[in-house]
This record gives structure tokens, sequence and C-alpha cells, in this order.
């Protein structure tokens, strides 16, 4: 096997790279002359906001791992392997699960129905639907407490037919889901809305049914959106502390999800363990960040290829 | 918004029915009713003994602790957070495209683990609070704890309306004001300022409301002592524990109202400013 060398043209480099330098000093210099600001201001705001984002950023998620492995690693696994640690990993996840399921099919359905068709009171359901948003997460669990606790409207009903919402699993779920309730439909109906109906029309019109011009057309052009709008609903509701502390009861092993057994191991003073936990989420934090920042480049690129 | 069709043909597209019908099913389900629940159970009490669960010292001070505080916050965001996405949409400096990436993460970080990474760092014997005690200065356990936590999550809001705005202003805009023999202050405070206002605003609100009904990260750090550090959530909690659900309802039920005048204050200030710059 001969390595072929390719073939290096030094004048095809020397335009390209003298093209870009150019264009850099352009940049450079026109960005130095008119829309720069005095050195002293220049400097002050980078000095705050560095100073801002150091004190509340990267020391705090410093201090979440430094106070994790402060015992060591075999202290940390063990505290991470601990049965009702392992429990509340269980049940985040299958909360989680079930409420991003839950949100997507709805986030998909409230999008095409609000951005495919005109009709009256479009724009207050908009606002409905982004309400949950800016609810105390207390008063999301507070609100079915009223409705399914001991005392609540649908309580002694549901004590007759031996059904439990609050201090079990559905519970969580429903609180998690009214609190994630608007995070995929608000990435969607944006680019659904630039990306208008033409695309359905067409398909419509060449024959193909309705389910399948879904499947086939707008689902593709919406993908990266969704996947981004899974992404902040996951984290958010793998994390979510108030208002699944209102319905969970707390319940070690059983109705404990990872941010309330973070409260708890806290709460008994066992700092190490809670912090092992809480790198825990920290980590899934920085995996989010990770991947956010690589499907918002996706998303941008659906965004403007839809202008073509 | 352009120009509005005054009469819309009915869409070719098959499914509008059952789309709406499920969503406004499964939005009345999990929103609607239950906040009407909400309202229901505070109908049942009276007139009077619901201004007196209201107006009580201890709640009075807990609803003023999380508003008050919130919009202490919210101000504090919006400046520093200004500087954040100035700093890093504008200006080159080592390490700027990192802070840049880590700044995104304030959206996943769980609240109860900045609870309690914040709590830890300003305790008396933590990385903070041990260069701050000897200055006398106490944050963790103290209204000031709670301060810190809402700034630390209510900086995502403003960086997060403003830093898209910052990055579309349009170059000519400022050149144009430069060559007409503008300074650079001039340009700043009567051409750039006014583009990104409304987004500041948009920020400002939407940090203050989250601030305002924020439990998790604040509950470890302020020491929640009634009538001195103890915020309306929580006051709720306390309340729904001791089965005082009236109670629990009554304060849930003012907290309730303010965030949708907020709501409807922030979708107020978005027609504007889509008005104001022409965009959709």
């Amino acid at each position: 096997m001969s390595v072929q060398p390719v073939a290096f043209d030094p004048r095809v480099a020397d335009i390209a790279t003298r093209d870009a330098r150019q264009a850099a000093m352009l940049r450079a210099r026109r960005i130095s002359d008119v829309r720069a600001d005095p050195a002293w201001l220049r400097w002050s705001v980078i000095g705050i906001a560095v100073a801002f984002l150091l004190l509340f950023i990267v020391v705090p998620l410093v201090n979440v791992f430094a106070q994790a492995l402060s015992k060591g690693i075999v202290a940390y696994g063990a505290a991470i392997i601990h049965p009702d640690t392992l429990a509340a990993i269980w049940l985040t996840i299958a909360a989680s699960l079930i409420a991003v399921v839950l949100n997507v099919v709805f986030g998909v359905i409230a999008a095409w129905a609000v951005t495919k068709y005109e009709f009256r009171g479009k724009s207050i359901l908009i606002t409905l639907i982004d309400m949950p948003f800016s609810v105390s997460p207390i008063i999301s669990g507070l609100v079915f407490v009223l409705l399914f606790g001991a005392q609540g409207y649908f309580g002694p009903w549901l004590q007759a037919n031996d059904i439990s919402i609050i201090f079990a699993l559905p519970g969580i779920v429903l609180a998690t889901v009214f609190v994630t309730f608007s995070f995929v439909a608000r990435e969607l109906i944006p680019l659904m809305r630039e990306q208008g109906t033409q695309d359905e029309e067409a398909a419509l019109s060449l024959g193909a049914s309705g389910l399948r011009t879904f499947f086939k057309v707008t689902l593709p052009n919406v993908k990266w959106a969704l996947l981004y709008g899974v992404l902040l609903c996951n984290a958010r509701a793998m994390g979510e502390f108030g208002a699944v502390s209102v319905v969970s009861g707390h319940i070690r092993g059983e109705t404990n999800t990872m941010p309330l057994h973070i409260e708890i191991l806290y709460n008994e003073y066992q700092f190490m363990a809670a912090f092992a936990v809480a790198s825990l989420l920290a980590l899934l934090a920085l995996v989010t960040l990770f991947a956010k920042a690589l499907l918002e480049k996706k998303v941008a690129k659906t965004a403007a290829g839809s202008d073509a | 918004m352009g120009s509005r069709r005054s009469s819309r043909r009915r869409s070719v597209i098959p499914g509008f029915g059952i789309t709406l019908g499920i969503t406004i099913t499964w939005l009345s389900l999990i929103v609607l009713i239950t906040l009407a629940a909400l309202f229901l159970k505070t109908t049942e009490l009276t007139f009077e003994r619901f201004l007196m669960i209201v107006t009580e010292a201890r709640a009075l001070h807990a609803l003023k602790m999380s508003f008050g505080l919130a919009l202490a916050a919210a101000a504090v965001n919006l400046v520093f957070g200004l500087a954040v996405v100035w700093a890093i949409v504008r200006y080159e400096f080592p390490g700027r495209r990192l802070f840049d990436a880590i700044v995104d993460i304030l959206f996943a970080l769980p609240t109860a683990v900045a609870g309690i990474a914040l709590t830890n760092l300003y305790a008396e014997n933590g990385w903070i609070g041990r260069l701050l005690a000897p200055l006398g200065i106490q944050v963790a356990f103290t209204p000031l704890g709670i301060f810190v936590a809402l700034v630390f999550i209510g900086l995502q809001f403003v960086v997060g309306t403003v830093q898209p705005v910052i990055e579309d202003l349009d170059a000519e805009l400022e050149e144009a004001s430069a060559t007409l023999g503008a300074s650079r202050w001039t340009t700043i405070r009567r051409v750039i300022f006014p583009v990104i206002f409304p987004a500041l605003l948009t920020g400002f609100a939407l940090a203050f409301a989250r601030a305002v009904g924020e439990y998790g990260s604040v509950i470890f750090i302020a020491g929640n002592l009634p009538n001195v550090s103890e915020i309306a959530p929580l006051l709720i909690v306390i309340r729904l524990e001791e089965f005082r659900y009236a109670d629990a309802t009554a304060i849930a039920s003012v907290m309730l109202v303010a965030s949708f005048a907020i709501l409807l204050v922030i979708n107020l200030l978005q027609r504007w400013s889509e008005q104001r710059t022409g965009k959709l």
C-alpha cells in the first residue's frame, strides 16, 4: 500500500489564508474603530462578568465535586451504591421518562394545532400552555394534594377504590408533568410557525394521508428542535424538587427522588453522601449542556434551511 | 405581525378538530382544573378569614421576603446579566468561549444541587463564608443567603433573553451613529440601549417570576426562621404539613394571582417590543 502525497498548491493555500486574514483584519479594524468601547469600560465589564460567573457558576460547581470526593473515591462509590440512593435513581429515571413521553406527545400535538391552523383564541391558548412556567413549584404540587390528597376533592373516592396518587409514583409524575408542561411545545411552536404549511400542503396534494404527512414531512423538519425540547424537559424533570417534594411523602427507598434524597441526606448531616448524589445530577447537567450545544447548531441549521 | 387576512380559508391540513381537542383536554386536565381547585378551595373561606390568614404577621413577612428579595435579585441580575452577555458577545478575553458555554449550565443544574452547594460555600467554615466571616458578614442562614440563591437561579433568564438580541445587534446602526458624529457613550445610550431594553425588561420579569416562587435552592441556605428568613413557598409547605389546608391555599392563591399579573406584564412587554423592533 503506497501513500500518495496530496498535491500541495502553495498558491491556493496562500490565497485562502490571505482572504481569511484580510477578512479578519477588516472585521477587527471595524470593531476597533467605531464599535469598540473605551479600554477602561471593556476591562471593567470583563472583570465584573468573569468575577460574577466564577462566583456563581464555577466555584459552586467545583465545590459539589470537591465535597463529594472529600472522603475519597471509595466512600463516594459506597454512597452511590447505597440501596436508598439506587432506589432514588431508579424512581427519578422512571418518573422523568413517563413525564417526558407525555409532554412530547402533548407538545407535538399542541404545537401542530397552534401552528398549522388559524382560529380564534389562539394567543390565549399559547399563553395558557406557557402558564405552568411561572407557577411556583410548591403551588404545582399543592394543587394535586388538594385534588387527590386524603382530604382532597377526590380523596375519599380514591381511598374507597384503593388507588393512591399522592405519596406514590402517579403523584410524582403528575407534579413533574405540570412543571415541565410547556418545555417541548415552547421549542416547537416558534420553529413550526416559521416553517409554515407549504410542505404539508404539498405532501397532501400529492395524496399523502394526514398522519403520513406528519411522520414524513413535519417530524423530520422539527426533529432537532424536538430533541432540544426533550433535553430541557428531561433536565428539569430529573432535577425538580419543590413540586415533587409536596406530593412525594419522602418515603425512603420508595417515593424519594434524587433531589429529595439529597435533602434527606443533607438534613441528616451526611454531607459527603448528599454531595455524592448531587454530583450525579451535576454530571447530568454537564451532559445536558454538552448535548444542548451540539443541538443548537443543528437547530440553527434547520431554521436557516427553512428560509431558503 | 404584519398583515392579517380578514377572511381565512379553511386549512387543507386535516386533523384540526382532533389535535385542538386533545390540546384543550390535556391542558384542562393538568393545568386548568388543578388551578381551579386552588381557587375553589380558597372560596371555601370567608373573606374575613382569608384576609386574616394573608395579613397575619408571619404570612405577611414571608410574602414580603419572597417578593422583596425576588425584586432585588432580579435587579442585580439585570445589571450583572447584561455585563456577562456584553463581555461574552462583544469582547475577546481568555476563557471567553468556556464562559459562553458554561453559563448555559444554569438551565440544567437542579435547584437542590445549587442549594446545598451555595449553603456549603457560604457557611461560616465554607470556602467563601470563611473569607466573609472576619468582615462580620454572615450570608448562610440569613435573608442575604436567600438573596444569593435567588440571584443564582435568576441569572439564566436575563442571559437567555438578552444574549440573542445583542448577538443580532446591527453593526451598521452603530457605525451610522458613529459616522454622524455621536460619541461612543451617546451611541450606547441612544442607539444600543433602546434596542436591548425590551429584552432586558422581559429577562427581568422572568427572573422575578421565577425567584418569587423559588423553593429548592432557597430552603437550604435560608435558615428558615419564622419572621426572619422564611419564604412564602416554605410557609405553604409548613401549613400543608400541619394539615392547615385553608391557610396553605390562601397564601398560594395570593402568590398565584401575583404570578399571573407578572405573566400578563411579560406578554404585554413582548408585544410592545415586537411592535418596536418590527419583528414577528
